[in-house]
């Protein structure tokens, strides 16, 4: 475990006992080891490639490369039309889909001045709250994977299938989705009892999984041990470097975009932002990401049952559907919060068909740069865990 | 034992490739004598059918695609039912690879680097629409390979955007196939698509 004692010494300090000062051995010359992590690895979440500067078993320097999945979506902004480029959406952070499609219909409708319905609004809220738990679902499975633990990956797995179900059966995707438009959602809900099937998930979702989860995974003796106390990113730190989401609100920052900047229909509904409190170790260690994360799910739930309880009757697209929406010239930001974090789109039109200039700003591109910082001086092993708990998805770091 | 020349009465010609079976039969021929049994065949069937059984796939997951490639191994749709399910970090000890996502021009040497690491008999598997063409990035992805047989040889495209884990199972099966030695049956049997009419679309 990296203590105080280790993360000095790393840092330029070798005043310890051990085997990083050879240099005093007459005779022996040490020196760094260069390591590449990635960008195949499977700690890596994907194509990340972490070019590592270690002493020993201690990490010296950390820096992470990135483009190995640059698919050039902003580019290709300029290039088709408004309604075309919600799939690319998708496959920004494949993880949640919906929120990323939820980020970018409501800056083309900002743009556009368009008013959406209430009950659009309602379904976009429940499915982006379903798309959230899947993504937490996934960070929660693979960050015990890294752990060692294989188990939690089944389980959570379980569930997350019975949400790719219900998303499959509103929108016709069972992973990507491409549901929301400018002006509504594509599709209404299902008559075939969606509403009360998604009731019962939830229902199921908070009293009986989730504390599986916990006996399982969460207040495990081993996982305690290799997430307590080990990465810690302060209030700080986590803010000097626009860590948003989950890694912010773990670092003990009471921020959610739902709650402080709303938008869509979030402000009607009753639910709490959690933060970490270090429980079982430091505020802000890999623990309390992971925690924040498991109760997030819990807020989701109340969230889903309320936008879909109060479901309004009414229209679910404001536009009729057409091939192409036209919008005026202009800019327009908008930010929401996906599953990553703050997920904001900056779109420049000039009037034409297709956006001028669809700038994204990707949650997870923000928060893994904080490894520069809190990577150094930690064990390799304990890397692995801080990466594993930044819960970061490639697709939307390289877009 | 003989081999049907014709199909019994009552046997469904189109739904023959389910019945693997027929295959076993085929593969080893017991001969029944007075003392002992005796197993007679190929070397090379009894090395492919080995290793058609444990096909190890190499860790390598690239983008969306590899979330289903996750999904097809974990709870619901369990890989390793076809023996597939040792997915090893290093690909050393692999023997398929399945890329599974977006292959940029970056990427691409490191993806041929592993491949001529793993070590023969080495299948790939293309998943998705953009490992087989470039997808939905073919037309304005200046950094995208347009198909990862630029590369390496594919053994096996896997069609969808991303496929579902069904499709990534069948086309393990048809790599099964292709290693047991049999022709790959790429037509459509009737069964599926007298399924698929029945399939209602949405508005």
């Amino acid at each position: 475990m990296a203590n105080e004692s280790t993360r000095v010494n790393a840092a330029g300090l070798f005043s310890g006992r051990g085997w990083h000062d050879q240099d005093h051995v007459p005779g022996i010359k040490s020196e760094l080891l260069e390591l590449n992590m990635g960008p195949q690895h499977p700690a890596t979440h994907g194509v990340l490639r972490l070019l590592l500067q270690t002493d020993g078993e201690i990490v010296y320097k950390v820096t992470p490369v990135l483009g190995y999945l640059h698919r050039c979506a902003e580019k290709i902004a300029e290039g088709v039309n408004y309604k075309q480029w919600v799939v690319y959406t998708d496959r920004f952070d494949y993880l949640a889909p919906m929120c990323c499609n939820h980020a970018y219909v409501t800056a083309v409708e900002k743009l556009m001045g368009q008013e959406v319905p209430e009950r659009a609004e309602h379904i976009r809220v429940a499915v982006s709250e379903l798309s959230r738990i899947a993504s937490h679902l996934i960070a929660l499975a693979t960050f015990g994977l890294d752990m060692g633990a294989w188990t939690p990956l089944l389980y959570c797995f379980r569930e997350r299938e019975e949400i790719l179900n219900l998303l499959e059966r509103i929108s016709g995707g069972r992973m990507l989705y491409n549901y929301m438009i400018p002006g509504g959602v594509r599709y209404d809900v299902p008559n075939d009892n969606w509403v009360a099937d998604v009731l019962d998930f939830v229902d199921l979702m908070e009293h009986n999984k989730l504390p599986e989860y916990n006996t399982l995974l969460t207040y495990n003796k081993i996982f305690i041990e290799r997430t307590a106390d080990v990465g810690i990113i302060d209030a700080a730190t986590a803010v000097d470097y626009g860590c948003t989401g989950p890694v912010l609100r773990g670092s003990g920052v009471d921020f959610d975009c739902r709650r402080d900047d709303p938008y869509s229909v979030y402000h009607k509904f009753d639910w709490q932002v959690q933060v970490g409190r270090g429980e079982m170790g430091a505020v802000g260690d890999c623990w309390d990401r992971y925690i924040v994360r498991a109760r997030e799910i819990e807020q989701s739930c109340r969230i889903i049952r309320q936008a879909l309880q109060q479901l309004p009757e009414g229209s679910y697209q404001a536009l009729a559907l057409k091939a192409i929406v036209k919008v005026p010239a202009g800019a327009a930001y908008t930010r929401v919060e996906s599953a990553k974090g703050e997920l904001g789109h900056y779109i420049i039109s000039d009037g034409g068909q297709t956006a001028f200039r669809n700038k994204v700003r990707s949650p997870s591109f923000c928060n893994l740069q904080v490894v520069e910082k809190v990577g150094v001086g930690q064990m390799v092993s304990d890397l692995v865990a801080l990466v594993g708990s930044l819960d970061i998805v490639l697709g939307e770091i390289d877009r | 034992m003989s081999t049907h020349a014709t199909p019994p009465e009552g046997y469904d010609v189109s739904r023959e490739h389910m019945l693997d079976f027929k295959v076993e039969e085929q593969l080893l021929q017991v001969v029944e004598t007075d003392a002992k049994n005796f197993i007679l065949t190929t070397v090379d069937e009894v090395f492919n059918w080995a290793r058609l059984s444990s096909v190890w796939p190499v860790t390598f997951g690239l983008a969306c695609c590899a979330i289903e490639m996750m999904a097809t191994s974990a709870t619901r749709y369990d890989i390793d039912r076809f023996g597939a399910g040792a997915f090893r970090a290093t690909p050393r000890q692999a023997d398929l690879m399945i890329v599974s996502g977006t292959v940029t021009a970056k990427m691409a040497t490191r993806l041929k680097l592993i491949y001529d690491q793993m070590p023969e008999p080495k299948w790939v598997i293309a998943m998705g629409s953009c490992a087989i063409g470039g997808g939905p990035y073919f037309k304005y992805g200046y950094h995208v390979v347009k198909g990862v047989d630029f590369i390496v040889p594919v053994d096996v495209y896997v069609p969808g955007c991303p496929p579902r884990p069904e499709v990534l199972l069948d086309g393990l099966m048809r790599l099964q196939d292709k290693i047991r030695g049999r022709k790959g049956r790429f037509i459509t049997p009737k069964w599926v698509t007298d399924y698929a009419k029945l399939i209602p679309y949405r508005k």
